[in-house]
């Protein structure tokens, strides 16, 4: 059945690493819904977290041929109760809307805050699912939302401590012998 | 040639203490590179990019040779058949632009049939990239999806690491292609040179760690079969896992089916042998994969061509998958039980936990299916009386006379399964084809290879008239440096198999597939290559005689049947068990 997943990948810090692991769910033309990556605490390894809508089969397949690659360290495929996760969107409002008061409470109410404010504008961001946030667009249309943009998945495996201490253990290990030649 | 065994010190300065690292260019860093890792051999082309890379190469004649290819698909097919006949790297060079992007149909060639082969490419300097400078292709893009890993090296000292990776990466675990772009200002460069080999990186760990639990497992399930079956595939040869296989299959009278590129791994004539698995595989290890209690997959990923339709293979049967590559277990066939190990470890351990059976009567079933295949198919295939010449036929000779002793390179179509049906395979590593990909035109410049990478052999091509026509070019390598391969031209006016598929699925209606050839003994003339013409049944003998006696490259043309075609077969999309013998 499909449904959405979290695909997580920890991979080395090379060129292109992003090109291999994508190509691999083009071939079996799964599409990437949401796809972020960032370096995580162990210095020259990356986490990539992506979604996609596919069944565990297909997916448990992707992730193998994603771990033959050779800079990735491991992949998993995780159900929505595996993870913790948040999205991060940022709603662009005119300024001129603050006078009516209520958009206040409106973001009081949302959890959501303030980033920056301008003659012209001010900058709301809120985390949350996807849904969200997406529902909060339509509360803030009525006071001029200029722009809005959104994040891509951010997780939290809850079983992951295990993984994250092979992987401390790897960061004692030299990261890449590409140019210790010299 | 002057002897370089010592390096050279272009900035050598007086006051500088004799530790020093030597400073060198990276294009002599490739060279250097290429040698510290054992290569003898190099097919390849040059052009503007690879220039600096070909002058260094100038100085090291003594200690690497290059080939000469007239078409940069023809060094990588060339540096598979070397690779696959001699075990070791096949190394190819290769220009930026059109010159690497003729090296893919060989990178994804090498890439399905896991063959260890690093190829070269020359690239703009780093300054242009990204700019559509002249010659410039994303090679690294193109190539991704293509190679087991490829990298591209902008600065001369990032060349002895790359290349050290590039041939641990392709030689290990799995084996596989690997290209390395190497831009022209670092070909140019000068840094200090060390090379030190790679045997690790931290995200890749080529060899599993074998789970006994998992052996045991599978040992029980063997030692209690009633009717236990062994699929070899290219992973056994890879392993070097030969006598492990058929020490396993002794032990407990296991029937031993091969795959395509399995073949080889066990020779024809072990008691224990009985035939070729999959589309045009014999009928016996088709149909009684269907019956089989036990299937021991060992080194080889249910191709599609193995299998049929997946939903009917082997229903009966608990699966027990060896394979070192993690991805391949579990991706089409379920496995009971699961070794994700390297062949040889894994067998070796199995052996020993595997009690001695006889399953007389189940081998029996096999050599009952052999005899209805036989009757059928063939005798009529191998003997004819009359009619034109057969293929089957003429393998049976090159076989006999051979004394299936000669590394067979085929190339893609009837002839290549008609080989691969009735050539009887002696020895390991004596059979080089394109599996995964079918690509044609592979066998010349793969028997170029394999005899440059075992010349002590015998390599026959066994060539279609279409195939040839793909890559025939190379025959001109062959005579430029004197390569002694026999090639045997199969011709039959036609793109054979497509016809046969024409006439079976599309209504006789043979839309493109009839060939109106050249004079191929006449082509050959033109490289100076001898060769001979044979049209009869009673001239073949004598001609295989002449071609196998003469010293040096030979061409055969043999015109067989125009519209024969290759039984048993398997439809496509059909389960294996309904193979048609006629
Ligand atoms: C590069 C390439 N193009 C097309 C095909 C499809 N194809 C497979 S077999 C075949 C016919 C081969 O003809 P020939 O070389 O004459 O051999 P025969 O089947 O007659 O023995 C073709 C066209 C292929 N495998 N590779």
């Amino acid at each position: 059945m499909q449904k959405e997943y979290t695909v997580t990948v920890y991979t080395e810090d090379r060129i292109g690493i992003t090109n291999r692991i994508t190509i691999i769910f083009t071939r079996r033309g799964i599409n990437i819904t949401s796809l972020t990556t960032a370096e995580t605490e162990i210095p020259g390894v990356f986490k990539f977290i992506i979604t996609v809508m596919s069944t565990r089969e297909q997916l448990d397949k992707v992730v193998g041929q994603i771990e033959r690659l050779i800079e990735i360290h491991r992949a998993f495929v995780h159900e929505e109760e595996e993870v913790v996760y948040q999205e991060l969107a940022l709603y662009k409002i005119s300024t001129r809307s603050l006078d009516t008061g209520d958009i206040e409470r409106l973001i009081r109410d949302h959890q959501a805050r303030i980033l920056t404010i301008t003659a012209d504008y001010f900058v709301i961001e809120k985390t949350g699912h996807q849904q969200e946030l997406i529902d909060f667009i339509k509360k803030l249309e009525p006071y001029g939302l200029i722009e809005y943009s959104k994040s891509g998945r951010v997780a939290i495996v809850k079983w992951s401590r295990r993984f994250h201490e092979h992987l401390k253990d790897l960061a004692a290990v030299e990261a890449d012998n590409l140019i210790s030649n010299d | 040639m002057q002897q370089k065994d010592v390096l050279p010190m272009k900035t050598e300065k007086a006051d500088k203490p004799l530790t020093v690292k030597p400073v060198i260019t990276g294009s002599e860093a490739v060279i250097r590179s290429l040698i510290a890792e054992g290569v003898d051999t190099i097919f390849g082309y040059p052009g503007g990019a690879i220039m600096p890379i070909y002058d260094a190469l100038y100085d090291f004649q003594d200690q690497v040779h290059h080939i000469l290819v007239r078409h940069e698909q023809g060094a990588t097919h060339a540096a598979q058949g070397y690779a696959r006949s001699s075990g070791k790297v096949g190394v190819a060079f290769a220009t930026s632009g059109p010159g690497a992007t003729n090296l893919v149909t060989g990178l994804a060639d090498a890439y399905m049939d896991s063959t260890p082969m690093v190829c070269i490419t020359g690239q703009v300097a780093a300054a242009l990239l990204g700019t559509d400078a002249f010659q410039e292709t994303d090679v690294i893009g193109i190539t991704m999806p293509i190679t087991k890993w490829n990298i591209q090296v902008t600065r001369p000292e990032e060349i002895p690491g790359a290349m050290a990776k590039a041939f641990y990466i392709a030689r290990s675990g799995r084996p596989g292609p690997v290209l390395v772009d190497i831009t022209k200002n670092a070909q140019f460069g000068e840094f200090e040179y060390e090379y030190k080999k790679c045997d690790y990186i931290r995200s890749y760990s080529p060899v599993p760690v074998l789970n006994e639990d998992a052996v045991l497992d599978a040992a029980t399930l063997i030692n209690n079969a009633k009717k236990p079956f062994i699929l070899c595939g290219h992973g056994v040869l890879l392993a070097g896992a030969e006598k492990e296989l058929a020490a396993l299959a002794e032990k407990a009278q296991i029937p031993v089916a091969s795959t395509l590129l399995g073949l080889s791994a066990v020779p024809v004539e072990h008691p224990l042998y009985v035939g070729m698995l999959g589309m045009h595989g014999n009928y016996g290890p088709n149909v009684l994969t269907g019956e089989c209690d036990v299937l021991i997959a060992v080194g080889m990923r249910f191709d599609d061509r193995v299998t049929g339709d997946v939903s009917c293979y082997a229903t009966k049967a608990k699966v027990i998958h060896i394979e070192i590559d993690a991805a391949e277990i579990n991706k089409i066939i379920k496995a009971d039980v699961a070794i994700h190990a390297d062949a040889k470890t894994a067998l070796q351990s199995l052996l020993q936990k595997v009690q001695p059976a006889a399953h007389t009567e189940w081998i029996a079933e096999f050599r009952d299916a052999d005899k209805k295949e036989y009757d059928k198919v063939q005798h009529a295939e191998l003997f004819p009386q009359e009619g034109e010449l057969k293929m089957a036929e003429v393998i049976r000779r090159i076989s006999e006379k051979t004394n299936g002793e000669a590394v067979l390179v085929t190339d893609v179509g009837q002839h290549q399964m008609v080989a691969s049906r009735y050539y009887r395979f002696k020895n390991p590593n004596t059979n080089i084809t394109s599996g995964g990909m079918g690509t044609m035109g592979f066998a010349l410049p793969a028997a170029m290879g394999a005899k440059m990478g075992t010349p002590e052999k015998e390599v026959v091509a066994i060539i279609g008239d279409g195939c040839f026509q793909m890559t025939l070019q190379e025959l001109g390598t062959i005579y430029q440096s004197q390569i002694g391969v026999k090639i045997v031209i199969l011709n039959n006016n036609f793109l054979g198999m497509v016809r046969q598929w024409q006439q079976l699925f599309f209504d006789k209606r043979y839309s493109s597939t009839e060939m109106v050839n050249p004079d191929f003994v006449q082509i050959a003339k033109g490289f100076f290559i001898p060769g001979k013409k044979v049209t009869t049944r009673d001239d073949i003998s004598a001609a295989i005689d002449e071609m196998l006696a003469h010293q040096g490259a030979y061409l055969l043309e043999v015109v067989v049947e125009k519209e024969d075609n290759v039984f048993p077969m398997v439809p496509a999309g059909a389960p294996v068990s309904a193979i048609r013998l006629e």
